[in-house]
């Protein structure tokens, strides 16, 4: 309205009418439901199908997980309504998270949990200075599995030493995973570079070593690193169970990464090559400045993929005794003490699991969008 | 090709060996040295080995490492706890990964003779049974004709079973799991009138139920499944050690000397009671340990009694009779040769 001249001819001039709204028929929740759920009858029936099985199911969720769960108390007999018993979990909170990590020094996890809060953290705030956020991610490739490894582990600097075989629950979760992600991606890069090598003898390596990674189960693996290897040492040599698992994650992760990698390399149309030669640049200026950027972009769905499978995977240290999230939670519930608690100690690993895999998969679709220049078809 | 596997086979088997003879002579040492028992457990079984919410390990095969760390170092809390999986425990003895392994494992020819590891004796007398609901009112195996059993899968559970059944001429309708909760969910939801595992299995599974009153252990036993500690063939001394230590914590319950009157016993004038504590004679310097070996495992542990009692006995959530476990002087078969 601020146009509206207020001169004397205001009379004649063109006053449009405020347009109508549309009729209720055709927007807001009513129209949606028209169109998404009943356009046919056989969408009306699927939809009747669909709500039924929700009011079937999420009543009884609602009921077993939340209101008629307890949450207070110490022992069984705090426990006893129908409902979930919230109160086995949280009593054995500390060894889900710790495992058998002394008490007196899980000051040094909560560090470890609060360094990675701080390096990833920022990383989902848009509004944080990009700058800063580079350099944490800097930070948390590099120097933070070296602080982090010396904390845990101790036996420097006057911090007692703890043993691998005391570290467990969510602790060892994280600490396999993170290094199976940060040490897998550079070495999964290298591998796909080696693969499209014109020089027969790296390519060759490269091949032989992804097939032969990729061709085994992980279980398979973590089994040989766990059972065979002690047996072929010499005597005495009995290096660490978890630095076993952990090799073992890591050379078959840089496997299927570099597979992931070469379908982006492959991907990079050869004017791009042209392009970066006709610069003058050589072969590892072309690829750290031209050949690189574009095809991780293009792949991070598949190197995220990897990623969120890697996580899960590392649940599979359980054959070797190794007691991740999961292992703490099936060991713990098998305490006669507690009665029937295996239901809530599934759903709460199968819970923390999801927070991570999710927040892997946004934080993959953030950078998918920051990084869109427009390349997508 | 099988030629080729079983010339890889017969390799692998040479080498378990030669790495476990490799490994004579000396655990009893390196364990003094380094003031630590490292022990190989279950990754969680109630009543056998299983970590509390600290982190903590308590049952009955954690507790005879703690008795050995108590008798070879003098104190119970030195010990490390390995836990294993089924498939790794032995390797995990062979390649010197772990002093002692007890963990839940049956003693059996085959295990006895080829895998270069030696049976220190048995712990817990366990054996296949079955549990019923109550309201079915069965009192004896021999009633279960054409019942639906609940069954591991892949077990030996399954293959005693089978025997068992053929062998009283009985038909039967397996309804097969791939692990034991699975079991126990099938038998608690009706898939199944009978349930078969280790007993001992059958009474943790018993003290999960919703009412645990409401099933009962059938007093058959169908096999046997003598479970003790295992140690490394070849090495002697470390052999006699655990071994004694297992056949003091008989002797002590046997002789009525328990972690409560271990003080007065000390003074006792019974000579069988002095060699034990070792008031009397050399009994510990004879396995290289110190006069007072036996005491600290009865202070710091118990006797046999106590250890079972505690962790799957009567006093436990899981509720096992002593039955077989008790001692021959009272209709069981633990026996334990003399402390002389």
């Amino acid at each position: 309205m601020a146009q509206t001249p207020t001169t004397g001819a205001a009379a004649e001039t063109f006053r449009p009418i405020a347009p109508r709204p549309p009729p209720s028929s055709a927007v807001g929740p009513l129209r949606w439901a028209r169109d998404n759920l009943f356009s046919s009858p056989l969408n009306v029936i699927l939809t009747l199908i669909g709500l039924y099985l929700v009011w079937l199911i999420v009543p009884g969720v609602i009921d077993w997980a939340i209101l008629s769960a307890d949450f207070t108390g110490s022992t069984r007999d705090d426990c006893p309504s129908d409902g979930a018993c919230w109160v086995f979990i949280l009593q054995r909170l500390d060894f889900f998270i710790y495992g058998f990590y002394p008490d007196a020094e899980r000051w040094r996890v909560d560090v470890m949990f609060l360094m990675l809060a701080a390096v990833l953290v920022p990383q989902f705030i848009p509004g944080f200075p990009a700058r800063g956020r580079t350099w944490l991610g800097i930070f948390g490739l590099t120097l933070y599995p070296v602080i982090t490894g010396v904390l845990l582990l101790g036996g420097l600097f006057g911090l007692p030493f703890i043993e691998t075989g005391k570290w467990g629950g969510l602790m060892l979760t994280l600490v396999l995973s993170y290094v199976g992600i940060v040490a897998a991606l550079p070495i999964g890069i290298l591998l796909a570079l080696g693969r499209r090598s014109s020089m027969p003898v790296i390519r060759t390596i490269c091949v032989i070593f992804i097939e032969l990674w990729r061709g085994v189960p992980l279980i398979s693996v973590l089994f040989m690193a766990s059972v065979m290897l002690p047996l072929f040492l010499p005597e005495g040599v009995n290096f660490d169970k978890l630095l076993r698992a952990l090799i073992g994650i890591v050379m078959f992760q840089s496997a299927y990464m570099a597979e992931v990698i070469r379908g982006g390399l492959q991907g990079i149309p050869k004017g791009q090559y042209e392009a970066a030669s006709a610069l003058g640049l050589g072969y590892w200026r072309s690829t750290a400045l031209i050949i690189l950027p574009q095809a991780l972009k293009m792949v991070i769905p598949g190197i995220v993929n990897t990623f969120i499978a890697l996580f899960k995977d590392t649940t599979l240290v359980l054959i070797i005794g190794l007691f991740d999230i999961l292992g703490t939670v099936q060991a713990a519930i098998v305490d006669p003490a507690w009665g029937r608690v295996a239901v809530e100690g599934y759903v709460f690993a199968a819970f923390c699991f999801w927070v991570f895999c999710f927040g892997m998969s946004r934080y993959s679709q953030g950078l998918e969008k920051k990084l869109h220049t427009g390349h997508k078809r | 090709m099988t030629r080729f596997v079983s010339a890889v086979a017969a390799g692998l088997a040479t080498l378990v060996v030669g790495a476990a003879g490799a490994q004579a002579a000396e655990t009893l040492d390196t364990v003094k040295e380094r003031g630590e028992v490292s022990c190989g457990v279950t990754t969680g079984l109630a009543g056998f080995s299983m970590p509390d919410q600290s982190g903590t390990w308590s049952g009955i095969d954690v507790d005879f490492c703690r008795a050995v760390a108590a008798a070879v170092l003098g104190d119970a809390s030195k010990v490390r706890f390995v836990p294993l999986t089924a498939k790794e425990r032995f390797t995990a003895l062979q390649s010197g990964e772990i002093d002692i392994l007890s963990r839940v494992t049956t003693w059996t020819f085959t295990r006895d003779t080829s895998l270069g590891l030696n049976f220190v004796g048995t712990t817990f007398y366990d054996g296949q049974g079955f549990m019923v609901n109550k309201d079915l009112g069965v009192s004896s195996a021999k009633d279960l004709d054409g019942a639906s059993i609940c069954v591991g899968a892949g077990t030996t559970t399954e293959l005693n079973l089978a025997d068992y059944f053929r062998i009283q001429g009985m038909d039967y309708n397996p309804v097969v799991f791939a692990a034991i909760s699975e079991t126990a969910q099938g038998f608690e939801s009706g898939r199944c009138d009978v349930l078969t595992s280790d007993q001992s299995q059958l009474y943790a599974i018993r003290s999960k139920l919703e009412d645990p009153s409401s099933a009962v252990v059938l007093p058959e036993v169908i096999s046997k499944e003598p479970l003790g500690p295992v140690v490394r063939q070849g090495d002697d001394a470390w052999f006699n050690v655990v071994k004694w230590v297992l056949f003091a914590q008989l002797n002590a319950e046997e002789l009525g000397v328990t972690s409560d009157n271990i003080e007065e016993m000390t003074g006792s004038d019974n000579p069988s009671i002095k060699r034990l504590v070792g008031t009397d004679g050399d009994m510990g310097e004879k396995l290289g340990l110190s006069a007072d070996w036996a005491a600290n495992i009865i202070a710091q542990v118990g006797n046999y009694g106590e250890m079972f009692e505690r962790n799957v006995g009567m006093d436990s959530p899981l509720e096992i009779a002593r039955g077989l476990n008790a001692l021959w002087s009272e209709g069981g078969i633990q026996y334990a040769p003399p402390v002389r």
